[in-house]
């Protein structure tokens, strides 16, 4: 499907949407509140049938959090962009993994080195971090004087 | 982490496996709850080789950073390399010579038949047999030679650079590929031989880690362990990058989605392999090995992504960039972190003897996994 074809496919699916024409693949921006229904509707719709989740991870863009969700569709071979804005003070958003159960560990991951809550995840808990870290490392006003080098 | 060894209330028993095991093939830590000698739950517990690349990335230039990514998954240290070149070229919409989009292809190719020794004869080693090791790492040696020679280092090569390769070939470099192309040929039915037709080896394999194409698709599966259910996911196929479109190479796909099938697909993508070397080693075009790049590498404000298919799966590269010359956030998606997130779905209700054998089929590479 192009690109044209795609956002048609998507509006029908929620109207609330709005696109961004930079990049290779169509990007998508949903609102926090909507996400969970829509990535079902993704993935169950027969004309898009995203099954396949290939990356998930999230950007800090010091004023606020934005979750992207890279999906591809293993029968049509189409690609969408998907971008959700989070509050970087109490960031929280519902979990994918039981649609595509590999968010669960990229979901962990996103949770100890951003903060997001992701919201009836089944196991959410540090995966990479040891248990008593403090702090968020991949976030830019992160600071470490002992195991941060500034170059 | 190590205080929660015991029994639960249900009598099960919790252990460790690793960080310290030999199976592990480095710091991985499993705690695995058995019931006996069953497999109940396994959940990996990782960190332990964790530098935050990601992190470490945001203050590095883009010619530096892809130092840092023949560091993750060391054994396809190449293809690694190459991934974030093709990514730093989309952004800059760079055109990279005919002959170093040859060599880097053949390199991967060669990095690809190293790693899956590696893991043929590791694995072997896991099962109990010792002798494949050495057969693997005569062959192996041959190419980390070959690697030395033109790259200056046997693992972390650091060779592909944005615009095309650090240096042009050594003057023995097309002789010594077809040497061991021609030699390789003559000893992979070994393989065979030695460790694919054993009885022994068939019964441990067959019917052990079944993952069907669903669940393979759900838990983000890719490289020889997707394909070992059925799932078409080669990067070379589906997005060819650099010369893999005009090359002729079977993706090989195996249905059963069980150990044995895993270990099958990465024996013929040997084959494969050697087949893409072969089509291209006498038709390296002359010309530049490297485009001309600016000092200071500066990507346009923008979002870049580029897959690469690795020995372990898909590879891919994430760049956000605010136009400056430090990428703003970069993600590495690693095919292993993925892979092991099935392993747990995988060996459930198998013995704790296969989930050593289910493990050597993912062929995990631990840096990889942490990043």
């Amino acid at each position: 499907m192009t690109k044209e074809e795609l956002k048609i496919q998507i509006l029908t699916l929620l109207p609330t949407v709005s696109f961004e024409e930079t990049g290779e693949w169509l990007q998508v921006l949903v609102a926090a509140e909507d996400w969970k229904l829509f990535a079902q509707q993704l993935h169950t719709s027969a004309e898009l049938q995203f099954d396949y989740l290939f990356c998930l991870t999230c950007v800090d863009w010091k004023t606020h959090l934005t979750m992207v969700y890279h999906l591809t569709s293993t029968t049509y071979r189409h690609n969408v962009v998907i971008k959700v804005k989070l509050d970087s003070v109490n960031p929280f958003i519902e979990t994918v993994s039981d649609i595509w159960r590999t968010a669960e560990f990229h979901e962990r991951e996103v949770f100890e080195m951003f903060g997001v809550n992701f919201l009836h995840h089944p196991d959410l808990r540090k995966l990479i971090l040891p248990d008593d870290w403090i702090g968020y490392p991949l976030r830019k006003n992160y600071e470490d004087p002992i195991n941060m080098i500034k170059l | 982490m190590f205080e929660e060894v015991g029994t639960t209330t249900e009598g099960d028993l919790i252990i460790n496996l690793g960080p310290q095991h030999p199976a592990t093939h480095g710091v991985l830590h499993l705690v695995i709850t058995l019931n006996g000698e069953i497999i109940k739950k396994v959940e990996p517990h990782l960190g332990y080789i964790h530098r935050s690349i990601e992190k470490m990335t945001e203050s590095l230039s883009y010619r530096q950073f892809i130092y840092v990514t023949s560091r993750m998954d060391y054994l396809s240290a190449h293809i690694n390399n190459h991934a974030c070149a093709l990514c730093v070229e989309k952004a800059l919409q760079l055109e990279v010579p005919q002959r170093a989009q040859y060599i880097r292809v053949i390199m991967d190719e060669l990095t690809r038949i190293a790693s899956h020794e590696l893991w043929w004869g590791a694995m072997a080693m896991d099962l109990g047999a010792f002798t494949p090791f050495f057969h693997a790492f005569r062959e192996r040696e041959k190419i980390n030679e070959i690697m030395e020679e033109t790259c200056g280092a046997r693992l972390t090569m650091n060779y592909m650079v944005p615009g095309g390769v650090m240096v042009d070939l050594h003057p023995d470099f097309q002789k010594k590929v077809k040497a061991f192309i021609q030699q390789y040929k003559a000893k992979i039915h070994e393989y065979d031989e030695l460790v694919t037709g054993n009885i022994i080896f068939q019964n441990r394999m067959k019917g052990i880690g079944y993952l069907s194409a669903e669940d393979a698709i759900s838990y983000g599966c890719t490289g020889p362990v997707a394909r070992g259910s059925g799932v078409a996911s080669d990067i070379r196929k589906i997005a060819p990058y650099d010369v893999y479109d005009k090359v002729e190479f079977d993706e090989v796909l195996q249905t059963e989605g069980d150990s044995f099938a895993r270990y099958m697909i990465r024996i013929q993508e040997m084959h494969q392999s050697i087949k893409i070397i072969g089509q291209l080693i006498d038709t390296i075009p002359d010309g530049n090995f490297q485009a001309k790049t600016k000092a200071v590498i500066k990507l346009p404000k923008g979002e870049f992504y580029q897959r690469v298919e690795t020995a372990r799966g898909e590879l891919g590269v994430y760049i956000v960039s605010e136009g400056a010359a430090q990428p703003y956030r970069i993600k590495y998606r690693s095919p292993g972190f993925s892979n092991l997130s099935a392993l747990d779905h995988m060996v459930r209700g198998h013995k704790i003897g296969d989930l050593i054998a289910a493990m050597g089929t993912l062929d995990l590479v631990i840096p990889d996994i942490d990043r």
